[in-house]
């Protein structure tokens, strides 16, 4: 215990340390080809209104199969829906509106989940058993059922899936948030900050928090793609956003029906997220490898 | 031991009751959109208020809140509106469907995903655990109803092997419950794997079995005989939870293949506002979950000895 007490000089630049871990995942194929999907759908949301063929709720030719050729001279490559329209813009559209709900849902589960899990983990005490026990009561609902509760009573739309997300996912954070700050909260620089006077928040989130960023980045990119798969599901259900405008579980719930008979206004939407999904579950895979296992 | 089964039980009672008491402050705190629900949107006033009348809605809120409690415990669930007959005449024959088609997924998933963890975890970072792990992530990757529609894709329209609706119209099909089974299947199975392969991979570098291949025994008795028994409790917590995310997933697959069961009732329920029918199922699916978190855990103590004689 008469060890020196000091901040180690390598928490200085916490960033730089983190990217530098970070960049080692070019030593991860599974990790780079998981980078290489997620940049190229990213890629496809900034750039949709210079190559997005046509406007995505415009109407022209319905029941076109792909490759179809278009009255104004191009080509429906994916082919249209029954409405007539043209399914290549839409999904590349509909990557903006994933790319823009998901995350954001996933950042505010993250919030209240890292505020919650340093607290009961923090203070323990009452405080961990309230938040504790509250969230074994959310995680012990079938997920889909509370989802479906959710919007059903207060109804579709973006926020309220991004609230609903939120409720929902945040006691999971909390759950693994806590852990860590249990595992963490009896070393010495944290007794450290204590002794030096430092507000409890100040500990939580300039002394524990850089310190547990390891396997938070690894399931923040887990549950990312888990949030994607379920803003899919609500649209994939009629519980999504509200159309017109393209999102890829609400234009599979659409044309669903007639995937026995045009099974290509299904499919892409499809095959655009498991290919989101898949990216984010492999770079979490070589995350993990490059800042977990090291 | 049997303190904790007790404890387990008691704290199972709890969560329902509290999970009772989110519910019905969700769905029946306030009797007028309980009356507009029931009765349809285009009633009088004075139709409604009978009704509520009636049916005892004028009472204290906790009178009713433990009258309702009662009813829901016998079984007494209300009459469903889309249905216009008792909830419980619905609810059992569409629960029993999902257990036959939840049966057949666990019946597959559960020896499929233990032998592929197995052999992955045998070996850490063999080219064999490498292709299992990449091709679970792969497959968890693909969200049930995307696979549900490729596969139908494939194999009803493309192949036209098969049926593309699960409505059992005719009796029961195993034709028609392929594509079902295999939508759940190849999305649930890549958890487990991966949860088997990481006990798996543990118990592997426990001295004991360092021993045990030291001492010259075949490398066959040393996984059957010493690693699998240990390795094989974890994956058993990992499958009961599974069993809540099935829940989720048969929504999906029942909604897309028309298949008559307890999820796609529960969504039915859910998008005409058929109140009592959405608290019996809540509280159904909640109980099914609850239950198999409280059977895990009880078993996870029974399998684990070092937990049992502590």
């Amino acid at each position: 215990m008469t060890e020196v007490i000091s901040k180690p000089a390598t928490r200085r630049l916490p960033l730089v340390g983190l990217l530098s871990r970070v960049l080692l995942l070019r030593e991860s194929w599974v990790g780079m080809i998981g980078a290489a999907l997620i940049v190229f759908w990213v890629l496809l949301a900034f750039t949709a209104p210079l190559i997005s063929p046509y406007h995505p709720n415009a109407t022209l030719v319905p029941y076109a199969v792909p490759g179809t050729a278009a009255p104004d001279g191009g080509t429906f490559w994916l082919g249209t829906d029954h409405i007539g329209r043209d399914i290549l813009s839409r999904v590349i559209w509909g990557t903006r509106t994933v790319l823009v709900y998901a995350p954001l849902a996933t950042l505010s589960a993250y919030a209240l989940g890292i505020v919650l899990g340093l607290a009961a983990g923090y203070y323990r005490g009452w405080m961990d058993e309230v938040l504790s026990r509250f969230s074994d009561l959310v995680l012990s609902f079938p997920v889909l059922v509370l989802y479906i509760l959710i919007i059903v009573r207060f109804g579709s739309s973006g926020l309220n899936i991004i609230l609903a997300v939120t409720f929902a996912s945040a006691p999971g954070v909390m759950r693994i948030v806590r852990g860590l700050v249990l595992d963490i909260r009896d070393r010495d620089y944290i007794a450290a900050a204590q002794m030096r006077g430092e507000s409890p928040w100040y500990i939580m989130f300039v002394e524990i928090l850089p310190n547990v960023r390891g396997p938070l980045i690894v399931d923040g990119c887990l549950r990312l793609g888990y949030v994607t798969i379920t803003i899919g599901v609500l649209g994939f259900l009629g519980l999504g956003l509200p159309p017109p405008d393209p999102d890829w579980g609400g234009m599979i719930n659409e044309t669903r029906s007639m995937a026995m008979a045009f099974p290509h206004m299904a499919l892409f939407p499809c095959l655009a997220i498991s290919s989101l999904v898949l990216g984010l579950n492999l770079l979490a895979d070589g995350l993990r490898e490059v800042l977990l296992d090291a | 031991m049997a303190r904790f089964i007790v404890k387990r039980l008691l704290f199972m009672a709890a969560t329902m009751l509290t999970v009772s008491i989110l519910l019905f402050g969700l769905l029946e705190i306030s009797p007028g959109s309980v009356a507009t629900k029931v009765l349809g949107p285009y009633t009088s006033q004075e139709q409604r208020d009978l009704w509520l009348e009636a049916h005892g809605y004028f009472r204290p809120l906790h009178v009713r809140y433990l009258d309702w409690l009662g009813h829901l415990v016998q079984g007494e669930f209300g009459e469903s509106i889309r249905f216009k007959v008792p909830v419980a005449e619905v609810l059992w024959p569409r629960l029993s469907n999902t257990a036959v088609l939840g049966g057949l997924v666990l019946v597959i998933m559960v020896p499929f995903s233990l032998a592929l963890g197995v052999l992955a975890g045998m070996k850490e970072g063999s080219p064999l655990d490498r292709t299992i792990s990449l091709f679970s992530i792969v497959t968890t990757s693909v969200p049930e109803f995307a696979s549900s529609v490729i596969l139908a894709a494939l194999f009803v329209f493309y192949l036209g092997l098969l049926p593309g609706t699960s409505t059992m119209a005719s009796g029961f099909s195993w034709r028609e419950m392929v594509l079902p089974v295999l939508v759940l299947v190849l999305y649930d199975f890549g958890y487990v794997t991966r949860m088997t392969r990481a006990s798996m991979v543990e118990v592997m570098t426990r001295p004991y079995i360092r021993t045990a291949v030291l001492k010259g025994l075949p490398h066959r008795r040393v996984i059957f005989r010493h690693a699998l028994r240990n390795a094989l409790i974890a994956p058993f917590t990992v499958i009961m939870l599974q069993i809540n995310w099935l829940l989720s997933g048969v929504i999906v697959v029942e909604f897309f293949f028309a298949y008559k069961g307890f999820g796609s009732l529960l969504l039915e329920a859910s998008l005409n506002q058929d109140l009592f029918l959405i608290e019996a199922c809540t509280m159904v699916s909640v109980l099914v979950a609850v239950g198999t978190q409280t059977l895990a855990d009880i078993g996870y103590v029974y399998l684990n000895p070092r937990i049992r004689f502590s």
